[in-house]
């Protein structure tokens, strides 16, 4: 048989992240405790590196390689740029909180970067087999670094119940892999696409497939009925992974679901359409009416977060250029914005005391005005109040729903997200109009306070000019 | 009357009644007999699937390897299996109920009707000089090479996670360092202590 090198050019970001994934690994063997830093420059110079690598191999049309198993085109690219810096601002944030709570590990950082590695994988992945190890080796690191505190029992309980349901959610994503692929005969994504797209659309067979790949997709984004691990696991965790969990893998999530439902299973749409119209308003309703009872930010967040969610399946429901576009607009801001909510939580805990309950927002603006008029910019923006960029995230959204006809979904979502605007605005509240229980203001290091202040910053800046990022997004699917 | 399908029906069934008994029986160990038991009937299924070499591996890694250590480590640990079972006949209505709807639905839509041989071509039987090996290499090594490094990968980073997790110092173990055991002085250990002689009066 003749066997064509693949070209490895297009792959050069990935491999440059599984080398110094294991150059970390070995390094870290190397180290004393007080050099520790190393590890963590070293990651930081990691992602830098690879964003580069990522601008440099990339063309405007897309690219396959090792026998179509990889894709690279410019939606993956946009999409990996997003998750090097979200990651890279996440292993700042959280860089004084591992080292109080002692778990500054070369481990941590290397399960860090695989996981990151296994996001890459994902938004570039063109074969079924691929999509699963992708979305495997993300998920395993992730628990991992959620159990990474072995002595907190809530910590520990979290990661069993996420692996447990992350397992059943895999058994029921491949469930529906095998059922497409033994239909179709094939696990190359164009391939399936062409070939679905020859069968009748109401084929039982592949609709059954569709329903299991759906519930998978559903499970891993947190919409409902599937979010139930959501709350616990963003509560449980160490505050720097549930910052990690809700921000980068949520970009990778969308990138699997553009490839599996779109690029694959695109003839399927006015199936899939319909389960995800359900999945949306029930997470938009159930999202923002749960989270106005939660007493706790961290789980009232994660409730925001299944509201999100629900407001990114609108996008893809809309579907075209201008709906898929507008999902990603909206998953990118809401990722910066989730930097920035969770960020501040790990701001003002310390060690041996967690700020994760609404309490302890209170009199924020008194202790320490800067950051807390930073949190009034990310919540104002997450609850969707203009000029702020979530704003743009949720209008654009919005339109592609209305020009796609689904009205009634755009009415439902404006209502809900009036209903969510009282919980973020209840942080305000807090942060403003209460007596803070104790005085003393938020102390931080100098790079986290200027990366804590960008983030808030960018909220309004990009809200202003946020003509480059939808830019970025309508090239993806131009 | 050829032979195959009654091979077939023969190793499915232990294999259902395997899989079956394996999350039914009380006793963990002989629970993970059974589940030998089911990998031994499913390599049979394979063998007559002409996939040999699959069926191999799995008798050689599941059963030779795999299972060796679940048993191990199944013996080892003492597990309060009440607690598991706490609850049982709670979940055992709605889970049932849905399981029965789903097995229903899975039987009309995964059926002969929709997966017949009128659907889908009989797979032509290969020579026997066919190397199943050999084109399974053939394959991992050239077309899936990069889903086989990320396999992998994917590997490298269950040893890390399993390593980090229990590579600690608990606190309540007991154990000795010999170096500090022989670095150890006197003083370290004994204390003289000086005490009048009190004498006895006459």
């Amino acid at each position: 048989m003749n066997f064509i090198t693949p070209d490895f050019m297009p792959v050069l970001p990935e491999i440059f992240v599984l080398t110094m994934a294991c150059v970390v690994l070995i390094i870290d063997l190397y180290l004393k405790d007080e050099n520790r830093g190393v590890i963590y420059l070293l990651v930081l110079a990691t992602l830098v590196g690879a964003a580069g690598l990522t601008l440099f191999v990339h063309t405007p049309e897309s690219v396959t390689t090792f026998n179509g198993t990889f894709i690279k085109d410019t939606m993956s690219d946009v999409l990996k740029v997003f998750i090097y810096l979200v990651s890279g601002v996440v292993f700042l944030y959280s860089r004084d909180y591992l080292i109080e709570r002692k778990i500054f590990k070369g481990e941590y950082f290397a399960l860090g970067l695989f996981a990151v590695l296994g996001m890459m994988v994902l938004v570039s992945a063109n074969n079924m087999i691929t999509i699963f190890l992708g979305l495997e080796l993300m998920s395993l690191a992730l628990y991992a670094m959620v159990a990474f505190q072995r002595d907190d029992k809530n910590a520990v309980e979290a990661a069993m119940k996420y692996f447990v349901l992350g397992a059943i959610a895999s058994g029921l994503l491949l469930y529906g892999m095998s059922i497409i692929y033994g239909m179709t005969g094939t696990l190359d994504i164009a391939e399936i696409g062409t070939k679905v797209s020859e069968m009748p659309s109401d084929n039982i067979v592949l609709l059954f497939g569709v329903v299991f790949i759906l519930v998978g997709l559903a499970f891993k984004l947190g919409a409902v009925p599937f979010h139930m691990w959501i709350p616990d696991v963003y509560h449980g965790a160490p505050t720097a992974v549930t910052l990690f969990i809700a921000t980068a893998p949520k970009i990778a999530a969308f990138g699997m679901l553009m490839r599996l439902l779109v690029d694959g299973l695109g003839s399927l749409q006015a199936h899939w359409q319909e389960m995800l119209v359900a999945l949306a308003v029930m997470s938009i309703i159930f999202g923002n009416v749960i989270a106005i009872a939660q007493t706790n930010i961290k789980r009232m967040l994660a409730y925001s977060t299944i509201s999100h969610v629900g407001f990114l399946l609108l996008g893809i429901i809309a579907a075209g250029a201008n709906g898929y576009s507008s999902a990603m607009f909206y998953i990118i801001v809401y990722t910066l914005m989730g930097l920035g909510g969770f960020g501040m939580i790990i701001l003002m805990s310390r060690s041996g005391f967690e700020a994760d309950e609404l309490d302890d927002l209170k009199g924020l603006a008194k202790r320490s005005p800067w950051f807390a008029s930073m949190m009034i910019l990310i919540m104002l923006s997450m609850a969707g109040i203009p000029p702020l960029i979530g704003f743009f995230a949720k209008l654009a959204v919005l339109q592609a729903v209305i020009d796609a006809g689904y009205i009634w979904l755009a009415v439902l979502a404006v209502l809900f997200s009036v209903v969510g605007a009282y919980y973020y605005l209840r942080v305000v509240w807090y942060m403003v109009f209460e007596e803070p229980k104790e005085t003393a203001p938020i102390k931080a290091s100098f790079d986290v306070q200027v990366v804590m202040s960008i983030n808030g910053l960018g909220m309004l800046a990009l809200g202003l000019f946020p003509a480059s990022l939808i830019a970025m997004c309508a090239a993806a699917f131009g | 009357m050829n032979i195959e399908p009654i091979v077939f029906y023969l190793f499915s069934t232990i294999l259902v009644l395997a899989s079956v008994a394996v999350v039914t029986v009380r006793n963990s160990v002989f629970a993970a007999l059974f589940l030998v038991l089911a990998f031994f009937t499913c390599a049979a299924l394979w063998i007559l699937l002409e996939a040999e070499f699959l069926s191999l591996v799995l008798v050689l890694v599941y059963v030779g390897a795999v299972m060796v250590l679940f048993l191990f480590v199944v013996m080892m640990l003492d597990i309060n299996d009440t607690l598991l079972r706490e609850g049982f006949t709670k979940y055992l209505i709605p889970g049932g109920l849905v399981a029965i709807v789903i097995i229903v639905e899975m039987a009309i839509v995964v059926g002969p009707e929709n997966f017949g041989l009128d659907k889908f071509a009989d797979p032509v039987a290969r020579a026997a000089d066919y190397s199943n090996t050999k084109e399974l290499g053939m394959l991992l090594y050239t077309d899936y090479v990069y889903p086989f490094e990320l396999a992998a990968v994917l590997l490298l980073v269950a040893i890390i996670a399993a390593i980090s997790l229990t590579m600690r110092r608990r606190p309540e173990t007991k154990y000795q360092d010999p170096a500090k055991q022989i670095l150890v002085r006197r003083e370290d250990r004994v204390r003289v202590v000086k005490m009048e002689s009190e004498k006895i009066k006459e």
